[in-house]
């Protein structure tokens, strides 16, 4: 396997179990691979399956068959608690609903993953300081989720993806419940980080235009993918810009 | 560090809903305040009764002549039987002074002293003028004065011929004094006065004045209390009439030396063989102090024990609610427990901060329970007159006792928490 690849899924196939006899399957066997530094973006109808493949991409949920290696390591094999740590260290998630921690401030929420990864008060409260202003959100990281905005709580959200440095970035629809000039700052952090620090990113949107940005598009219709394009960002056209 | 984090995420969960924590802490704070308060009074009760009775002589035993147990005499006589009546003490059941001389000679180092008193009067006053103090006429023996060892501020203490010839003199309390005399200690001695027992005048030469101290039993201070005229033994029993050749009950001093529990034994069995072998109806029984002491204790733990194991039910009743309450905030927070999987918690972690919630809901709970459970005992304790004594070891348990409950209760919906499949629990609607 060629060492500048991030994911390789193998005929990955998912069922859902929804009562005696019935086995639901919303996966039917998917074959892609995402190289390091890559930024993907996922598109499709509601219900074609993103969201149950992007668990899966993170460790959330095991495929019901199908070979899946991230950044070299054979999910499947793996137990609960080096998934925990895998999640921890290689994954940054970002959800459509922010899913920060509620009674909890920006910072704190910041310093969760940090935290689980057993690093220090002190440095990993300099990092989540570090990382929160990056998104400029340094004026309110002393306040909890109920006070801020949901552009803020996502900006909280992207630091927080990034605090133990993952390999890849998951974000499911992270635009989604904002507004168009909130979803395009996201955006822009989203390039940023893929471009400056040369994050994989996976994106899951229902925005054509935005799809648009990344530099692959993959489409899934009914648990199959139908189609591979490019998309408009091109690195090697900014490179020479 | 993850252990403060936790502690605080608790905190800020138990301070957003503080009705509903307080609710939930209320079975452990009811059940920890009744067990702190029943401990409390039990502990002061304790301490007080063994106080008294220290101050009444621990080393004491007392001895006394009692109906002989009738199971051997009575079985061909069926109307005594059960009762044990045989007939009415005489002068030939007492035990004379010989008989006590003999006795102290044949345990001289053991033997301090041979306390005697003789009641003359309970309800006594002696009148001034116009004012009046209540006394309780009494004579002491010798013995009895040396053992009491009253602190003599005026005049001067009894001396051998006032018991031997009867003397008709007297000790007052300074109480005494400062009602009748406004306190002039010195203007009484020398002085007759008169104490009126029911109708009965008895009149004495105050030799001294001693100090009063207040009993530990009794409730409240009263400024006239009732304290003791003391005279001695011989003059009491000619008050009183008494021409008996002896006496049927004694306080015995022991040396410190002496065990009592062995000592009661001897003591039994020199009055009984020597003087009581042939008596068909009376016999001398000795009860040590220290076990009557000890049965005490014993009786007062038990009590303590029962009435703490009945409000420990409602501790086990709040232990449930803190188990329903964190099954609540589970399920509440599901989707929370999800994202925190996400980002990299172990089921352990997981776990380790229900528990922690649960152990911080009932650690709270305990301490105000705590609170709540020492002003209660103080206050009931102060009721009954005494000083409380609040006993450190009963909070150490019920420290630990609520933090054991929060472990116990709070393992079943941590381990669910920690169980949950991160996506179905990121999923959760
Ligand atoms: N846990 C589950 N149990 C049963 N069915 C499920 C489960 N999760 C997903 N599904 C089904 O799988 C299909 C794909 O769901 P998924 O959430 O992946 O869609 P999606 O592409 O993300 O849609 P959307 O764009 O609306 O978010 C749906 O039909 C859904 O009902
Ligand atoms: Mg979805």
């Amino acid at each position: 396997m060629e060492d500048n690849i991030m994911l390789d899924l193998r005929n990955i196939h998912k069922s859902f179990f929804i009562g005696t006899p019935n086995e639901f399957e919303v996966l039917h066997g998917l074959n892609f691979t995402v190289k390091k530094g890559e930024f993907v973006s996922i598109v499709g109808q509601s219900g074609s399956g993103k969201s149950t493949l992007m668990n899966i991409i993170g460790a959330l949920d095991r495929p019901t068959a199908g070979e899946y290696t991230l950044d070299g390591i054979d999910i499947e094999k793996a137990k609960d608690h080096e998934l925990s740590a895998l999640r921890n260290k290689k994954i940054g998630f970002v959800f459509q609903t922010y899913n920060l921690i509620a009674r909890t401030n920006a910072l704190k929420n910041v310093e969760l993953p940090m935290m689980y990864a057993g690093m220090g008060r002190a440095e990993r409260t300099e990092r989540a300081k570090m990382l929160l202003a990056e998104v400029d959100m340094t004026d309110r990281m002393h306040h909890n989720p109920d006070e801020l905005s949901g552009g803020q709580k996502q900006r909280v959200a992207i630091a927080r993806a990034m605090a133990n440095d993952p390999a890849i970035i998951l974000a499911d629809e992270p635009t989604g419940a904002l507004d168009s000039a909130t979803g395009r700052m996201i955006m822009d952090i989203f390039h940023k980080l893929h471009e400056e620090q040369g994050k994989t990113i996976v994106l899951i949107t229902h925005s054509p235009e935005l799809s648009q940005e990344t530099e692959r598009i993959i489409t899934l219709k009914d648990g199959n993918i139908i189609g591979e394009s490019a998309g408009h960002w091109d690195r090697a056209a900014k490179e020479v810009e | 560090m993850l252990f403060t984090e936790n502690i605080l995420v608790a905190l800020a969960g138990l301070k957003a809903n503080i009705m509903r924590s307080l609710l939930t802490m209320l079975g452990i704070i009811i059940g920890i305040a009744s067990v702190i308060a029943i401990m409390t009074v039990g502990n002061s009760i304790t301490s007080i009764v063994n106080s008294t009775m220290q101050d009444l002589g621990a080393n004491n035993l007392e001895m006394g002549v009692v109906q002989k147990s009738q199971d051997n005499k009575t079985s061909d006589s069926g109307a005594n039987y059960g009762t044990g009546y045989v007939r009415d003490m005489t002068d030939q059941d007492l035990i004379t002074q010989d008989m006590l001389d003999a006795f102290k000679a044949e345990f001289p180092d053991d033997i301090k002293y041979v306390l005697k008193y003789e009641n003359v009067g309970e309800k006594g006053k002696v009148t001034e003028g116009s004012k009046s103090a209540n006394v309780q006429v009494i004579g002491y023996n010798k013995d009895n004065f040396e053992f009491k060892d009253k602190k003599i501020i005026a005049g001067r203490g009894f001396l051998n011929r006032d018991f031997e010839n009867a003397k008709k003199v007297c000790l007052v309390t300074d109480k005494l004094v400062e009602r009748l005399y406004n306190g002039d200690n010195d203007a009484i001695i020398g002085k007759q006065i008169e104490a009126n027992v029911g109708g009965s005048y008895y009149s004495y030469y105050v030799v001294g004045v001693y100090e009063y101290v207040q009993e530990q039993f009794s409730f409240g201070v009263s400024d006239n209390p009732t304290t003791e005229l003391i005279i001695p033994y011989e003059t009491a029993r000619v008050a009183n009439h008494n021409q008996n050749k002896g006496d049927y009950y004694f306080t015995l001093v022991t040396s410190v030396n002496t065990d009592n529990d062995e000592f009661a034994t001897k003591v039994r069995d020199f009055f009984n063989i020597n003087y009581y072998s042939r008596n068909d109806a009376y016999e001398v029984m000795v009860v040590s102090m220290t076990s009557m002491m000890n049965q005490m204790n014993t009786m007062i733990g038990a009590i303590q024990l029962a009435l703490s194991a009945i409000a420990g039910i409602s501790l086990v009743v709040g232990g449930i609610g803190v188990m329903n309450i964190m099954l609540v905030s589970i399920t509440e927070r599901t989707k929370e427990i999800g994202t925190r999987k996400a980002l990299g918690a172990t089921n352990g972690s997981i776990r380790l901060q229900f528990i922690t919630e649960s152990v911080v809901i009932c650690l709270i709970g305990g301490i105000i329970g705590i609170i709540f459970g020492i002003v209660l005992g103080t206050v009931a304790v102060k009721l009954m007159g005494y000083e409380a004594a609040v006993s450190l070891s009963s909070i150490v348990i019920a420290v630990g006792f609520s933090m054991a409950i929060g472990i116990f209760f709070g393992y079943y919906p941590a381990n669910k928490a920690a169980k949950l499949n991160p996506i179905d629990a990121l999923r959760y609607e």
